[in-house]
């Protein structure tokens, strides 16, 4: 949803700027694409200006970004079909011209493209002010934040003590080297980074129901703010314990970082659900359980399914 | 400690790799008496499951003498002799709860793998790609077993022939049956007279099938199939056209039950076999669905489709409309070992069943090239290899076949 409202405010932008040059330079604007300024070209640029402020500002004013930028490909087509009349004239600039086509069909090409991703992002239903048709726990996993679940066969109340322990955390959070507890709700992480790096910080609970609930942030001054909070449900069917984790934080070096990390291989998506899952073994059946391919090394790079020692 | 290990695209290895040791608590080291090469084990070799790591050892079929264990292991000791199971199974979580094994929710390490690729995680197997969690495998002198109280099966008193099977193709071969539902006054047909085909036979035999019918195109497996399985009737398909054949035995209904024990790599002699074919050679569907369409056409009206064939990924041309259109119902799973070891151990020892009438090939462990080679290309009348890490006789050097 966030791409395709950039996509629309920009778009509304360019429409805009654009429209306002055919309108208040006409003359420029026809050189420019090699047409002599003769007063029928005038006439119709002036209109074209308008059309494309008002989807401009419609792209602007309006929630709906797909049926204003199918309007702009409807213009667009409109846009070559003059342009084509205009070819067939002796007094146009050719050279000139063949460039205006140029940018007619990248300009075409951009606002097809931004109508299909617009429309396929619309059509999912996921919106940022109201939910559709998605149900709230279903909208979780579309809010931007980091999430993952799990089911646990054993009570919430089992599985709530043993993440409340929080010096457990780093024994199926890949990344936590240790968290040490400083009183009731104070706490001190260190984590591994890329690079071989550490990263540390005091974190404190700001909410904790037993059995159902824990919430958590880090303190001010952290060298990287988070915050998340995992709850525990007891799952349909007597099947054990739903957990859902939900994080949010500022990776270190912003969206760069992020994706610098990304290409590191530390996906926190893929970390939490990793994490999770080891959660899970320690709980059923109290260790986290190894093959000799990932033994001791990152699970995602893959050696020979040998035993260890002389595995490379 | 000697090995087989896989050695990129159909070639296979026979070598020295690293002894196992015990990493988790639960786990015990067996060695090896006696290992088996399946039919599952040439999808891998011929490259059609992703994630194989050169150097993987291959190998799901083994049983073997206790020789070591972790702190944590309760049922077996050290001198026991066990069959293992090919999926691993944790015991505690929810699928293993229901007798659900080869779904173990966690004895897969990459999980995440798995469940790119079909979903949700399916349990640890091994020899088995890292898709099923990078475990060593079992045409070895030695493996660790994980969990070893839930997965190995002891079998005191029964000679290795007997019992090897019970860790993969007879459960699964049963369970094939089970999950049609084969009843007494049932037609069966069942594609595909490998091991696994040859066994299904004689569960449905033993289950009370009226009718069995084989379906494959080797002369000496169809002569097994009727002779020692227990097949009424069989059908080589590169003789007669398999639909109209079926459809004349059964008075046009077509068979009650339908069992695919062929999987991903069938073969046919039609046209779906060049375009099937060219399909999986450029990777634009992973597994080759013959037997599979060929079943799902002639089981007859509200019938049981039972797939135990092994399928890595993506069919296509599935026929969908017949299975909604004619209330069919298909079932498969990978079989759920720990759930029949046991019983089939009793009715093993009870001398009901004696499945070791498919064994064709027995070499030293250091033959296992050989033994690839005759299985894959069934050679010299070849339906079961079986490996035998201590046999003698054997050239005990390195090395390294394509088959």
């Amino acid at each position: 949803m966030a791409k395709a409202q950039g996509l629309a405010t920009m778009f509304g932008a360019v429409s805009t700027g654009i429209g306002v040059w055919y309108v208040v330079a006409p003359e420029h604007f026809l050189r420019t694409i090699g047409a002599r300024p003769i007063d029928r070209r005038i006439a119709t640029a002036r209109l074209v200006g308008a059309q494309e402020i008002g989807v401009g500002s419609a792209l602007f004013v309006d929630g709906r970004t797909t049926p204003w930028l199918a309007t702009r490909v409807a213009g667009d087509a409109v846009h070559g079909a003059m342009l084509a009349m205009a070819w067939r004239s002796p007094d146009i600039d050719r050279k000139r011209m063949s460039l205006a086509w140029g940018a007619w069909a990248m300009i075409t090409a951009a606002d097809a493209a931004a109508t299909l991703l617009a429309n396929r992002t619309e059509r999912t239903g996921v919106s940022d002010d109201e939910p559709l048709g998605s149900s709230e726990g279903a909208l979780a996993v579309a809010d931007g934040n980091v999430h993952g679940s799990v089911t646990i066969n054993a009570e919430p109340r089992a599985v709530y003590d043993y993440w409340r322990r929080l010096e457990n955390l780093p024994r199926f959070m890949k990344h936590l080297e240790r968290v040490d507890e400083f009183d009731g709700t104070r706490s001190h992480w260190v984590a591994r980074a890329p690079l071989g790096t550490e990263v540390e910080w005091d974190a404190e609970i700001t909410d904790d129901v037993p059995g159902e609930r824990i919430a958590w942030s880090s303190t001010q001054g952290s060298q990287i703010w988070n915050a998340g909070e995992v709850t525990f449900q007891r799952a349909p069917g007597d099947r054990g314990t739903e957990v859902h984790v939900r994080l949010e934080y500022a990776p270190p070096g912003g969206p760069v970082g992020a994706a610098v990390a990304r290409l590191l291989g530390e996906e926190p998506k893929g970390q939490i659900k990793g994490d999770l899952r080891r959660l899970k073994q320690v709980i059923e059946t109290g260790e986290v359980i190894v093959s000799e391919a990932v033994a001791g090394g990152r699970s995602r790079r893959q050696r020979p399914a040998r035993p260890l020692g002389q595995a490379a | 400690m000697k090995a087989t290990t896989f050695a990129g695209r159909n070639k296979v290895r026979y070598g020295d790799v690293p002894d196992p040791e015990i990493l988790n608590g639960g786990d015990a080291i067996i060695r090896v008496t006696t290992a088996a090469i399946c039919g599952s084990d040439l999808h891998l070799v011929d490259g059609y499951v992703p994630s194989m790591v050169k150097g993987d050892i291959l190998g799901h079929e083994f049983m073997g003498e206790v020789v070591d264990t972790g702190p944590n292991v309760k049922n077996i000791k050290t001198g026991d002799r066990v069959v293992i199971p090919f999926p691993i199974a944790c015991g505690k979580c929810w699928s293993c709860s229901q007798q659900l094994y080869s779904v173990c929710e966690n004895t897969n390490p990459n999980g995440w793998m798995a469940e790119k690729f079909f979903g949700h995680p399916t349990a640890g197997v091994y020899g088995y790609s890292h898709l099923t969690g990078g475990y060593p495998g079992g045409q070895a002198e030695y493996v660790r077993a994980p969990f070893a109280d839930v997965n190995a099966v002891k079998v005191d008193g029964l000679p290795d022939e007997k019992a090897l099977f019970l860790g993969d193709i007879l459960p699964t071969a049963w369970m094939g049956a089970e999950l049609a539902e084969v009843k007494p006054g049932d037609v069966v047909a069942i594609w595909g007279c490998g091991p696994v085909g040859q066994l299904a036979i004689a569960s449905a035999k033993a289950m009370g099938a009226e009718r069995i019918i084989a379906i494959d195109r080797f002369d000496y497996r169809l002569r097994m199939a009727r002779e020692q399985a227990g097949a009424t009737d069989t059908i080589d398909y590169e003789q007669v056209p398999v639909l109209e054949a079926l459809n004349e035995m059964t008075g046009g209904r077509g068979p009650d039950k339908c069992i695919d024990a062929v999987g991903m790599e069938a073969h046919s002699n039609d046209i779906q076999w060049p375009y099937d074919r060219a399909k999986q050679a450029v990777r634009m569907e992973t597994d080759r669905p013959m037997a599979l369409r060929e079943a799902i056409m002639a089981c007859r009206s509200g019938g049981i489709v039972s797939v135990i064939g092994a399928y890595g990924g993506f069919v296509d041309k599935f026929p969908m409309g017949a299975v909604m259109n004619r209330s069919l119902t298909i079932r498969s799973g990978q079989c759920h070992v720990q759930r029949y070891a046991q019983p089939l151990l009793e009715r093993i020892q009870a001398g009901e069943i004696d499945p070791s009438f498919i064994i064709t090939h027995e070499m030293p462990l250091s033959e296992v090239t050989t033994g690839y080679e005759l299985f894959k290309n069934k050679l010299d009348g070849c339906v079961k290899v079986i490996l035998k890490p201590g046999m003698t006789g054997g050239n005990d050097r390195p090395k390294m076949a394509v088959v």
